[in-house]
């Protein structure tokens, strides 16, 4: 090895290295540099202690903060419900009418509904609650299975047409395509159910068509729709005399819902959803209903 | 002088080498290899079934559509994500997703618990076009899923290529992938039965797409998308949050 060399501007000794006169010195890291490198180690060590660090074959040092992320987000989930059990608790045991006359609850559930329902609900009904073609509009007071939040809550609970035990089942069946009733059939049932919402259609030329769909309607329709067409919440059949539609009102949609029948899905909310968020959905949905009629 | 140890190994090139592929590797040892060792890094499952061939179909449909790149699959250790989307995700959920599905970017919602949340009827028109359900939605639309048939001759393959990296499908599974596939997606048909027989009975037998006569690219994905966080209830047991498990057959 070369003999060490000292700059003679510097003092410093140099590596030993020369390129075209150009000899490069040996300047040791600086000294804030290095104390920067010696706490961070010391605190390294340190925190070997406190946090879960070492592997010890199966098994790990837990440290002595015992931090660990599923009990963290576990205790900070609980301290969220019982910053919520104040009005939760009252959402799971008072009687809805009691909610619903205290305003500064109401308040409450209409914000947290918000959230919830656009978090669950709104990717059918949207975000307003106003539905659109295939999904029922939750605002216009015309309800399948009826509107009070209690059945409101136990549709949600079941759901329709679901695995659930319990399950709210509406199931119209494919009149035309089963063959239960003829093409003629289905055609002029199909012009009375449109007449009913559209007298303008009840033209003289139309008028035997009509009143055969009227025959076909009480024989076949009428033991869920009603006689009067009105339908029924029991079983979930919708009136079919008034302006609301779920997969659409034209003559030709009519045809369609009678030839190929309809089995709308509504899911069970029973396993994703508390009783407080199931109540507060409830009341949030009735509400919707009150505030924009 | 002694020469110090640095200065010896800097003139040495392979051993200078060495000593830079050891140092950079202490990450990676430190924090990857113990957990192949630790026993608390994959829970434990015992009801977690397979996918069935359909729904490993629409896996690969996600895949290939590239759906991982705005949708995330993982819930994490947030009070935020938890209270939204459900229990946080466990290791174990994913012990059968090769490649896994976790994801890191969110243009659109979490998907590790979408399975049964809303019906296969939703997901069809959703699929064909966002808008139509979702109306600010910026989803782009997979209107040709519905009508393309889905490839199922070479299932067979995938499920034994799934077998070889360690998940357990059986023989019989890999021998009758393509007709469990078609059963899956045809309740009315002989193949149905075969389904719930190599499967479990709460495997969800369904037209998925509406159409119970063709097997398309859209049952599968609808049928991957509603199985998904429901191969296994172990992310509701042991856990604060309230919501119970979800059960398979709704």
């Amino acid at each position: 090895m070369a003999a060490l060399e000292h700059d003679p501007v510097t003092g410093r000794e140099t590596t030993g290295h020369e390129w075209n006169g150009i000899k490069e010195l040996d300047t040791p890291i600086p000294r804030g540099v290095l104390m920067f490198l010696i706490v961070t180690h010391i605190w390294a060590i340190a925190w070997w202690f406190f946090v879960p660090a070492w592997p010890i074959g199966a098994t790990y040092t837990k440290g002595l903060l015992g931090v660990d992320q599923h009990s963290t987000v576990e205790a900070r989930v609980i301290e969220g419900q019982q910053q919520r059990a104040s009005w939760t608790s009252r959402l799971e045991s008072e009687p809805y009418d009691a909610i619903l006359a205290d305003e500064a609850l109401m308040k409450t559930v209409r914000d947290t509904g918000r959230q919830l329902f656009g978090d669950n609900c709104a990717a059918c009904h949207g975000r307003d609650g106003r539905g659109r073609a295939n999904y029922p509009d939750l605002t216009d007071g015309d309800w399948l299975w009826g509107g009070s939040p209690e059945l409101i809550e136990q549709t949600m609970r079941v759901g329709i047409n679901t695995a659930h035990p319990e399950t709210r089942v509406a199931q119209m069946p494919a009149f035309g395509r089963d063959e239960m009733l003829d093409r003629e059939q289905v055609r002029s049932v199909a012009a009375y159910v449109y007449s009913l919402s559209n007298p303008d259609y009840s033209t003289p030329q139309n008028i035997d068509r009509i009143n055969a769909g009227r025959e076909v309607f009480v024989s076949t329709c009428a033991a869920c729709h009603g006689d009067n067409a009105q339908g029924n919440v029991e079983v979930g059949a919708p009136n079919l005399t008034d302006a609301h539609w779920i997969y659409g009102g034209s003559l030709d949609t009519i045809i369609a819902s009678v030839h190929g029948g309809r089995q709308g899905h509504m899911p069970t909310w029973d396993e994703r959803l508390t009783t407080a968020e199931i109540r507060t959905l409830a009341l949030y949905v009735h509400d919707l209903g009150i505030r924009q009629p | 002088m002694p020469e110090l140890f640095h200065r010896k190994l800097e003139r040495s090139t392979i051993g200078f080498v060495i000593a830079i592929i050891a140092a950079a590797s202490v990450g990676g040892i430190v924090e990857i290899a113990p957990l192949f060792t630790i026993d608390e890094t994959v829970e434990e499952a015992p009801d977690m079934r397979v996918y069935t061939p359909l729904e490993l179909a629409g896996r690969n449909i996600y895949v290939r559509e590239g759906c991982y790149a705005c949708h995330s699959q993982m819930i994490r250790t947030l009070r935020d994500e938890v209270e939204r989307y459900g229990p946080y995700s466990l290791a174990v959920e994913s012990q059968y997703d090769r490649p896994m599905l976790w994801g890191s970017k969110r243009t659109g919602p979490d998907l590790a618990r979408i399975g049964g949340k809303y019906s296969d009827f939703w997901h069809v028109a959703h699929l064909n076009n966002p808008r139509d359900v979702v109306p600010e939605s910026n989803m782009p639309a997979y209107r040709w899923l519905g009508r393309t048939a889905l490839k199922t001759e070479d299932l067979p393959l995938h499920l034994a290529a799934q077998k070889a990296l360690g998940v357990p499908y059986t023989d019989e599974m890999v021998e009758n992938a393509a007709r469990d596939a078609y059963g899956q997606a045809t309740p009315d048909t002989d193949f149905a039965a075969g389904v719930s027989e190599r499967y479990g009975d709460a495997t969800e037998v369904s037209a998925f797409d509406g159409v119970a006569t063709q097997l398309t690219e859209m049952d599968a994905l609808v049928a991957y998308l509603q199985v998904l966080g429901r191969l296994t209830d172990a992310a509701y047991r042991n856990t604060a949050a309230t919501e119970q498990p979800a059960d398979p057959a709704n």
